[in-house]
């Protein structure tokens, strides 16, 4: 076992694709000398070479469809985008292409692209560079969407993603990336479409993705000390949703709590709220809480930022205060 | 402007092709006249959807694609029915693409040619990918890419030409200029002289030629694609020419046009210049006209019947089509809509 940051097992999973696969390639700004913008894909450029590892003007629309044309002949490509905010200057080759190819042929042109991206605040980058936007891409039927929130998960589903013959958008969340982890020796793929319980408890269910997940853990120790016992689940791929392992949960707890990042409105929590109240109605005992940035454009401000996304205080403070 | 034969069949220049290959392609604008009357037609009937007519445009699209090898890519929009026919996409799914039935955007291997691209420009950039892709796999394909004068103003205009020029690929982009973005004449849509121009800014040759002219077109389409084969790059190609219809069938162009602007252009149709050059060097009769419109007519029929007799296309198969494999929350709005189907 290694142990990695967060930012290390980007560039370790996708060289354990990259040796195994001599045709995936990636393409994206400022990827290869600089190793990119966040030091994510450092040493790939000196392994796999400039025609493997290529760096592109600033271009998304070209960057993503330059992606699928050339996945198109059969190769896997990983297109970076360099902010999760940018999605939505490329927006057409993502929704309105890649995302239809494989239902407009009939199923004969799928797209293995996966289009990794840095998400999430926490920088003070501001309005547009900070955003979760990983709802966006939930809505768009024929894209899946990954968030991991470990290094091992990272280089796991990282390896699923390439793997997957559709496309995948990846979002690497952008304060983990200092985040350390053990990596298992050798190969490592994950499942998508698989959430986990990353903390066992009896008292209620704490779904949440990304950076949400260590605050969700971090308040869960404390509900611990006050006699609460939360179970935690780390949802992990938002397409394909796990909902088994969040139904399973709630039979056991009987409430539940989702942690997201992205503004309240349409946020990935709604859609596993509205799942659970179907499916799962009988078995709550009390109504489904879900703890979200507020519907605002996230502020550049340190103070408003940290009061905009949800910290281990709130997630705390809300579950201690309505379990009841 | 290139121009190698004019609109009354005089050579300007030497032909790029024999009398036999000639034939050849008169032959093929005479069945894409056909194919294209007879999907406005059954637009008409209600038998497709809307439909966006060729008419005046044929000899950039034969040319063009006659031009390319027959592995090689081809990525067009809606209006390119004819090069993409050319290129060896089967005439029954250009028609059961047309009634809405997605099974028409599935060639059968190994032909090159993508589902025509609905959103203008969006498609353009995917052209770029494959010709990059090609090179990276060691293969000399090249990719042609076909797109309207009002696609030039699209962002992914730029972006395309400007990646194909930065990694330097086998990709033509080939512009059929026909005047008119729906209801926008070409000098509204630029203010530059001529689209050709902008390749200069892309640091690629750019060639302006007589769209109508079959020679004009073959012999500018197999100088870019043999640049573009040997790794010397892209090329912008302007074909001018004009929509003799409307923008679709949805469409009325006498709102923002008027008849003499028309007129004018049918006085330079494609067809007629190739049918005066074969008929003097004899090689055309009024009797193998009437045969060759035979035969295309029989053939556009032919598939026609092939793609009314498809199946009709069942909601699970939209499901199905969607990812590789089906997530299971899909798979009960699978079985929900079959029940409701």
């Amino acid at each position: 076992m290694a142990e990695l940051t967060y930012r290390d097992a980007v560039a370790y999973g996708i060289a354990q694709e990259m040796r195994r696969d001599p045709n995936l390639v990636m393409l994206g700004e400022d990827i290869a000398g600089a190793g990119g913008v966040f030091k994510t894909t450092v040493g790939l450029l000196d392994e796999f070479g400039p025609a493997r590892i290529r760096d592109t003007p600033i271009s998304e629309q070209a960057i993503l469809g330059a992606a699928m044309g050339a996945a198109m002949t059969g190769i896997p490509v990983i297109a970076e985008i360099m902010f999760s905010d940018f999605i939505a200057v490329c927006f057409d080759l993502l929704a309105n292409e890649m995302a239809k190819s494989a239902y407009m042929t009939g199923g004969q042109l799928s797209v293995p692209v996966v289009v990794r991206t840095a998400n999430g605040g926490g920088s003070r980058f501001g309005a547009q560079h900070s955003q979760s936007v990983e709802n966006w891409c939930m809505m768009i039927p024929g894209l899946k969407v990954v968030a991991p929130s470990t290094p091992a998960d990272v280089v796991g589903l990282m390896a699923a993603s390439i793997r997957d013959p559709d496309p995948v958008v990846f979002f690497e969340h952008k304060s983990l990336f200092a985040s350390k982890g053990e990596i298992p020796e050798g190969e490592i793929v994950d499942e998508l479409g698989t959430a986990r319980v990353v903390r066992e408890g009896t008292d209620c269910t704490i779904a949440a993705l990304a950076l949400m997940v260590p605050r969700a853990l971090e308040a869960a120790d404390r509900l611990a000390d006050e006699g609460i016992s939360a179970e935690v689940i780390d949802v992990r791929s938002l397409v394909p949703l796990d909902t088994k392992t969040v139904l399973a949960s709630v039979e056991k707890t009987s409430r539940l709590y989702t942690v997201e990042e992205n503004p309240r409105l349409c946020g990935w929590g709604a859609e596993v709220a509205s799942i659970v109240a179907d499916e799962a109605f009988w078995d709550l005992d009390g109504p489904i809480v879900r703890i979200t940035t507020p519907h605002i454009p996230l502020p550049a401000a340190e103070a408003l930022e940290d009061m905009a996304i949800p910290s281990v205080d709130r997630i705390y403070e809300t579950v201690s205060k309505t379990i009841g | 402007m290139l121009q190698i034969l004019t609109p009354s069949g005089d050579l300007v220049a030497e032909a790029p092709l024999d009398l036999d290959m000639t034939t050849r392609l008169y032959r093929a604008l005479v069945f894409a006249r056909a194919y294209d009357r007879k999907s406005t037609a059954l637009q008409k009937q209600g038998r497709l959807a809307t439909y966006a007519p060729f008419e005046g445009q044929e000899a950039a699209q034969v040319g063009s694609a006659a031009a390319l090898n027959p592995d090689d890519w081809l990525v067009g929009t809606y209006r390119d029915a004819a090069a993409m026919w050319m290129q060896g996409y089967p005439l029954d799914l250009l028609f059961a693409g047309r009634t809405g039935d997605e099974r028409g955007g599935s060639p059968p291997e190994p032909i090159n040619v993508m589902p025509p691209s609905i959103t203008v420009g969006g498609h353009m950039v995917h052209a770029v990918g494959l010709a990059w892709a090609e090179r990276l796999q060691g293969s000399d394909r090249v990719a042609i890419t076909y797109f309207g004068d009002g696609a030039t103003s699209e962002g992914d205009f730029h972006e395309a030409m400007n990646f194909a020029g930065v990694f330097d690929v086998g990709c033509v982009f080939f512009c059929q200029n026909n005047g008119w973005a729906i209801s926008m004449p070409r000098e509204s849509q630029t203010a530059s002289e001529t689209i050709a121009q902008k390749a200069i800014a892309y640091g690629m040759p750019g060639i302006q030629v007589d769209g109508n002219d079959l020679f004009a077109v073959f012999s500018a389409t197999r100088d870019a694609v043999l640049r573009a084969r040997l790794g010397e790059g892209p090329t912008l190609i302007e074909a001018m020419t004009y929509r003799l219809g409307p923008h679709t069938t949805a469409d009325d162009p006498s709102r923002y046009r008027t008849e003499d602007e028309s007129a004018e252009w049918r006085r330079k149709d494609p067809l007629e210049r190739v049918r005066i050059y074969l008929s003097e060097r004899d090689r055309w009769s009024e009797e193998w006209q009437a045969e060759i419109e035979a035969q295309a007519s029989a053939e556009v029929e032919e598939a026609v019947a092939a793609a009314e007799a498809l199946d009709p296309p069942g909601v699970a198969g939209v499901f199905d089509a969607m990812f590789a494999d089906l997530p299971p929350i899909l798979a009960e709005q699978r079985r929900m809509a079959e029940e409701a189907e």
